[in-house]
């Protein structure tokens, strides 16, 4: 068998791993344009959603993902569970797996916790939809599926067709609370892993305390960094993890370092806005920037879902769309 | 009085002298050792332990180990913990304070020497500094002092408050009794998990750094410097921490330090699994870190190898590596840690010196002091008119460890699967074999 049994970093994946999941996504993406979006792919396969961290659109997308792909799709509510009962992780993660789960989606607000989920389970596949400060991988892997996805629209072809050449020496521009991000340590890995060349930019209190063996640069000017960018991913400013208390105040945050009108002007014209949601307006991003059509957050959840089907595809096997063309109406 | 006879003979053996080793038997009666010498023919009906190849040495003491008992009995209790004591070489630990009731009232220091009693070591109490270890108020040190307490610590946390401190150092110094420090900043620390730094960073798990500790030493240091009463760095684990205890001593300060074995061995990339089997407090540091430790310990700034065994149930550590309690094993496990890394730079005399006469002389065990009281003298010499307090130690054998195998009634070895050069063969507790051929008597 060929690639990873679990996605839990996107380390577990490599180059090469990343370039074959955008390739199955796009595959997805075309499903998802059919009159009747389903491929019976994961029929008789069934998927449990653990989320021990409130979310909107990380859930939804990958039970989207996994009814799309004609999955059976559990859903555990943390909050009418036994983990309410003091029930460990383990003993859940077991008892979930007992009933025949095939992939385990899990959010948890531990770093590491689908880490050892994975060490746990005997035959499930771990998916990991965010943990703690670690990672995020799904997410950093829809974000660069929605960078290609433009760079291709722009160049009138077939994202397939960009390959990941397309990432060789792009510049890509972290800007935020990279300490306490997920999305910000998956997202290092995987556009480095695909050649592009990753700064952040961010205030002193909110860079993580070593970057030794990081591939990055630290922007020495925010605001000479952004004119040089390809493409600026933005990263909320974690409240609930505190964050707040490493600025002094939201306002000076938002002057120093909040993506606002007066700063877009920097950008060059071309240059791609993500930002992994959910958003503060007026915070990290002035609410007019927000709705830039280069502001592509819209596409990014689209995506989302291709990029889950793929994930869940290349982790349970089945047929590829191409393969089985007629779509489960059941 | 008659000459008690002889009941045991260790023979084949060689003695650990202050000087080095001696090839000799040790001929034990009555609880002490009764002769020390080339050759000894064993007397009819007298207990003969071969020895052959191994360094008979004073019983180690360990100034660091949670007994857990009473309040965390599922972890560890005295029993279990004085057996993987004694299989680890032990003749005496010293009780940690922050049980369920902690040690801060002569009720609990009674119970605890009371379960002691009959167990495979000797198990000396040390009490908390403040009053159920919160850090606001003093617990009573003369009370628990009377009953033979020597040292306090309020250990599983610093005291956070610096002129609290330096009211018990002032205290203390009245009682002729050691504080020692467990050095954390908590605010600096922030609720961190482990080290902080490259690790930590990529990990994604909340770090502390090294200045939490190092702040709390160099501010206990200025203390000892204002007070003039002696402070015992527990845990050493930072290279800076091991420098301002090395410049306090040559500046002539009262303070003393320990190390434990995996701050000499192992380092903070082991986290990269996520495996909680790895988090302890001080937590595993850099490379240079352990260097630091290591030198420290060879170069006589570290005065004693201590376990800061930690015993947690397996249910404490199946959990996401930031819900865990920090804490390992380590009775069991240090004799083999601390001869892989020390025995190449020190000679065995300096090892067992770490590992049992310093010890003792920090928690005040040996014969020469008053307040032996209940207890034998601890940490050697080995020779005759001594209390008969034994390590057998076979360099030549192996020490594989096997966390199901082990005498804790816990299993968070960091070692699992690791083979050491070295195995503890016999121990010797008053003249009684509590371990013989690594098979516990007791």
């Amino acid at each position: 068998m060929s690639g990873p049994q679990h996605l839990i970093s996107v380390a577990d994946l490599g180059r090469e791993g990343i370039a074959e999941v955008l390739r199955v996504a796009e595959s997805f993406a075309e499903v998802e344009r059919r009159s009747v979006p389903k491929v019976p792919t994961l029929r008789g396969k069934v998927v449990a959603t653990l989320f021990f961290e409130e979310s909107t659109r990380t859930r939804l997308s990958f039970e989207t993902a996994a009814k799309r792909l004609s999955a059976d799709v559990l859903s555990l509510a943390v909050a009418s569970s036994s983990v309410k009962k003091g029930e460990s992780l383990r003993d859940t993660v077991e008892t979930v797996e007992a009933m025949g789960i095939d992939a385990v989606i899990i959010r948890h607000s531990s770093s590491g916790a689908p880490h050892q989920v994975a060490r746990w389970v005997e035959r499930a596949r771990v998916v990991n939809a965010g943990d703690g400060w670690h990672e995020h991988p799904t997410q950093a892997l829809l974000d660069c599926f929605t960078v290609r996805q433009v760079l291709a629209e722009r160049k009138g072809a077939a994202p397939e067709e960009l390959g990941i050449g397309c990432f060789e020496g792009l510049r890509v521009l972290i800007v935020g609370d990279v300490r306490h991000s997920r999305v910000a340590r998956s997202e290092v890995l995987a556009y480095s892993a695909l050649g592009a060349q990753v700064t952040l930019a961010s205030p002193g209190s909110l860079l993580p305390p070593s970057l030794e063996g990081w591939p990055v640069d630290v922007a020495a000017d925010f605001d000479e960094a952004l004119g040089d960018a390809d493409v600026v991913s933005l990263l909320r400013l974690q409240a609930e993890r505190g964050s707040g208390s490493f600025v002094p105040s939201l306002r000076e945050y938002t002057a120093g370092w909040g993506l606002t009108a007066r700063r877009v002007a920097r950008l060059r014209d071309d240059a791609i806005v993500t930002h992994p949601g959910p958003m503060v307006r007026g915070v990290e991003i002035a609410s007019d920037v927000a709705d830039l059509p280069r502001t592509v957050v819209t596409q990014q959840v689209a995506n989302g879902v291709a990029v889950r089907m793929a994930i869940l595809f290349l982790l349970l096997g089945g047929e590829l769309p191409g393969v089985a063309e007629v779509p489960d109406v059941a | 009085m008659p000459e008690p006879k002889v009941a045991l003979v260790l023979r084949g053996g060689s003695v650990v002298g202050p000087e080095g080793l001696t090839r000799a038997d040790v001929a034990v009666g009555g609880g002490v050792v009764l002769d020390v010498a080339a050759s000894i023919d064993p007397p009819k009906g007298a207990t003969v332990l071969d020895a052959a190849g191994c360094l008979v040495g004073p019983g180690l003491v360990d100034l660091h180990t949670h007994l857990r008992q009473p309040g965390r009995e599922e972890a560890e209790t005295i029993e279990t913990g004085t057996r993987a004591a004694a299989l680890g070489g032990y003749t005496a630990v010293v009780a940690m304070p922050n049980t369920e009731p902690p040690i801060d009232s002569a009720g609990v220091v009674r119970e605890i020497l009371d379960l002691a009693v009959g167990c495979a070591a000797e198990v000396a109490v040390s009490g908390a500094i403040t009053l159920g270890r919160a850090g606001t108020a003093m617990a009573p040190m003369g009370e628990l002092a009377a009953l033979g307490v020597t040292l306090f610590t309020d250990d599983g946390a610093g005291v956070q408050d610096g002129a609290l401190m330096r009211r018990a150092l002032d205290y203390a110094k009245g009682l002729g009794v050691t504080l020692a420090q467990h050095c954390e900043d908590c605010c600096l620390a922030d609720g961190g998990a482990m080290h902080e730094g490259e690790w930590s960073s990529r990990l994604g798990i909340p770090g502390m750094p090294a200045a939490a500790e190092e702040a709390m030493v160099a501010r206990d240091i200025a203390l000892v410097r204002l007070t003039g009463a002696p402070v015992h760095f527990l845990h050493l684990s930072t290279a800076g921490s091991v420098d301002l205890v090395r410049r306090a001593k040559a500046e002539g300060l009262a303070v003393t330090a320990e190390a434990a074995p995996h701050h000499m061995l192992l380092t903070h990339a082991l986290v990269a699994g996520y495996d909680p089997v790895f988090k302890v407090n001080p937590p595993l540091r850099t490379d240079a870190d352990v260097a630091a430790v290591v030198a420290g310990l060879c170069d006589g700034t570290i005065d004693a190898v201590a376990t800061d065994h930690a015993p947690h149930a397996p249910e404490a550590k199946d959990v996401p590596f930031d819900q865990a309690p920090p804490g390992m094993l380590g009775l069991q496990t240090a004799l083999p840690v601390a001869w892989e890394v020390l025995s190449p730079r020190l000679g065995p005399e300096r090892v067992f010196a770490l590992m049992s006469a310093q010890p003792a002389v920090i928690a005040k065990l040996t014969a020469t002091d008053p307040r032996v009281g209940g207890h034998s003298a601890q940490g050697g010499p080995v020779e005759a008119g001594a209390a008969a307090n034994l390590c057998v130690f076979d360099p030549a054998a192996t020490t594989v460890v096997e966390p199901g195998r082990l005498a804790s009634r816990s299993h968070n070895t960091p070692y699992a699967g690791r083979t050491f050069q070295g195995a503890v063969r016999h121990t010797l507790l008053r003249g009684e074999p509590t371990v013989i051929d690594a098979v516990a008597q007791r």
